[in-house]
């Protein structure tokens, strides 16, 4: 972990007995409360500890919902219906659970979003980020499977189609497509055997997503946060200790949050769902429309747009995947968009392209949708294969500061020392 | 100690290189019952065939059974149908396999393979879209039936003629026709 000299002092008995045996409290007080933040990160770097309460509430609500739900093709579709309406404060977990689900993904993609803007992938944080990208893709998978134990009819067809789409390896290997899909679904359909194993996963995954936090946030402490002007951390000036700086902006960010988070369990707890979840899953008809939730419309737009199934699978899951290369995509020699006058444009044109994405991925496959997915999703390949490496090379970065101390205080401010403990210069 | 041979191993390298490979294949093997599990269990597998009164499907109708958890399309076609049917040359379709379980892969997509001999008027499908696994519309008489007369998925738009084949839209292969056989003049037996 990042070397920075620990103010841990054990004050009392018990304290300085646990210390000279598991010194955890050592550990936490170095990581969390003396750890160096950099002092001018702005909210956007409020989003990892958003997500890390995100993490414990789903984790929480869904150990309670489990303690009600029956995983069952017969009693599924009930019993959810049994805990908003019987079980005492069902209505609240259920709620928060579901309403919990899109606010993760809200949070996610606006970090995800800050670290392509600040160039937060860029050396040396390469596995940090990776490791991000695989948090991203358990996450989906988590998601997914969360979304078939309700049992309603988009429960029943999204599994269908998201489950077939591994079908598409048998134009590759005859066959062994079809065997993948059958040993995912326990037999020749999806069946109340699939809701089972779906449910046990369901409830392993988010343990998994845990573990790849811990490795994510040791990543983090390594390498230390990027920050808006995407310099490191030079002098003690340039940082400020973990809490209470960055805890309070933490906090402050997340009681924000959580009032959008409120007013939809509270308010609006069916508004992000669809209302054919509400028919219970009938195997002999399909809706006439079928959408993912919204977190995944862009990947289904891109999934959609190509006309091929094997490569249209191939594209969504590429979609993702070629996060984890943009490190070495990207060859600017500056990381923040700040100081990246061409490449800024570029990224704002990247998000409008998620956006009209998941736009495109509500609407039915037909007519000019599909020209326009068709060309939202060759600009989103693009921009990772051609303009990250192409306006790297070719645009002059505009004048940058020459320390985060610079950034804040102005080139004429004296550095000045804010109190904070002792953060050695990086070597 | 250990006796060296004349490459300048010993007994000690072989019993490590022995262990590790022992454990290597015995995990390898405990594994298999963990992925095996989630395979189509006996009851699944032992589900029965089918059979299927057809007497009371009138000329031009439709019925939907099922058949291993899967709906089966079966449609009494009338004349036009299956002279529309007919009339389809192999290079205008997408996949040119019959997709007759009862026949080999290589089968060409002919109408006459897709059917009975004698009961062409009968076409026998599995009725999930080869694209995502959707069930199309055109079972009833008010559904949509896409630009060939047959078979339209909503879920991505595959249009299937009336004989079950891809014509248009992202599914890859045509409908599958499973393994049946006529037991008396108006009864099949599915599986």
């Amino acid at each position: 972990m990042a070397s920075h000299e620990s103010s841990y002092r054990p004050t009392n008995r018990l304290s300085k007995w646990l210390d000279a045996r598991l010194p955890i409290q050592r550990m936490m007080h170095a990581q969390f409360i003396d750890f160096p933040t950099p002092r001018n990160i702005n909210y956007l770097w409020t989003t990892g500890g958003l997500l890390s309460f995100f993490l414990g509430v789903q984790l929480l609500t869904g150990i309670v919902l489990a303690m009600h739900y029956a995983p069952t093709a017969a009693d599924a579709f009930n019993s959810v219906e049994h805990i908003r309406r019987d079980v005492n404060y069902g209505w609240l977990m259920r709620n928060m659970h579901a309403v919990g689900a899109s606010m993760f993904f809200l949070a996610v993609y606006i970090h995800i979003g800050r670290g392509l803007y600040y160039g937060s992938y860029k050396a040396p944080r390469e596995v940090l980020w990776i490791i991000g990208v695989v948090i991203f893709l358990l996450m989906m998978a988590t998601a997914f499977m969360g979304y078939s134990l309700p049992w309603g009819q988009m429960s029943f067809w999204a599994v269908t189609v998201i489950t077939n789409l591994f079908s598409s390896i048998d134009s590759i290997i005859p066959g062994l497509g079809t065997r993948i899909v059958q040993w995912l679904w326990g037999g020749y359909s999806v069946s109340g055997t699939t809701l089972t194993r779906f449910f046990s996963l369901h409830y392993l995954l988010p343990f998994v997503i845990a573990g790849a936090v811990v490795l994510h946030i040791w990543a983090l402490h390594v390498v230390g946060q990027n920050n808006p002007t995407g310099l490191e951390i030079k002098t003690a000036s340039d940082s400020v200790p973990m809490s209470p700086h960055a805890v309070t902006k933490d906090i402050f960010a997340l009681s924000v949050f959580v009032m959008l988070f409120a007013w939809f369990v509270f308010y609006l707890p069916d508004y992000l769902g669809h209302p054919d979840n509400y028919i219970e899953a009938n195997p002999l008809s399909t809706p006439p429309h079928i959408v993912p939730e919204w977190y995944f419309l862009p990947y289904y737009a891109i999934l959609r747009a190509i006309p091929n199934k094997l490569l249209g699978v191939v594209a969504m899951f590429a979609s993702i995947i070629i996060l984890c290369f943009t490190p070495w995509l990207d060859t600017s020699r500056v990381r923040s968009s700040k100081y990246r006058p061409v490449y800024k444009w570029f990224f704002w044109l990247f998000v409008i392209t998620v956006i009209a994405l998941g736009y495109l991925g509500s609407k039915p496959p037909e007519g000019a949708y599909v020209l326009w997915a068709r060309i939202f999703t060759a600009y989103y390949f693009m921009h990772f294969l051609i303009v990250m490496p192409i306006v790297g090379v070719m645009e002059t970065p505009s004048r940058m500061p020459r320390s985060i101390t610079e950034a804040v205080l102005g080139s004429s401010g004296q550095p000045v020392n804010v109190g904070a403990p002792a953060a050695p210069p990086r070597h | 100690m250990a006796s060296h041979t004349e490459d300048g191993s010993n007994r000690r390298d072989f019993i490590v290189v022995a262990a590790q490979a022992f454990a290597g294949v015995g995990t390898a093997i405990a594994l298999w019952p963990f992925i095996h599990q989630m395979n189509p269990d006996a009851s699944t597998q032992a589900a029965a065939s089918l059979e299927v009164d057809l007497a009371p499907v009138k000329d031009g109708q439709a019925i939907t059974v099922m058949w291993r958890g899967k709906p089966v399309f079966i449609r009494n076609r009338s004349k036009e149908e299956v002279k529309q049917a007919l009339d389809v040359k192999l290079a205008d379709l997408v996949d040119i396999s019959a997709r007759n379980d009862a026949l080999p892969e290589k089968t060409p997509a002919l109408d006459a393979n897709r059917t009975k001999k004698g009961k062409e008027n009968w076409l026998v499908m599995v009725g999930i879209c080869t694209h995502l696994g959707c069930i199309p519309k055109g079972q009833s008489m008010s559904d949509a039936k896409g630009d060939y007369g047959g078979w339209f998925c909503p879920c991505h738009g595959s249009h299937y003629d009336t004989s079950g084949r891809i014509r248009k839209g992202p599914a890859p292969r045509n409908l599958e026709v499973p393994p049946y056989e006529f037991v008396s003049d108006t009864k099949i037996k599915i599986g």
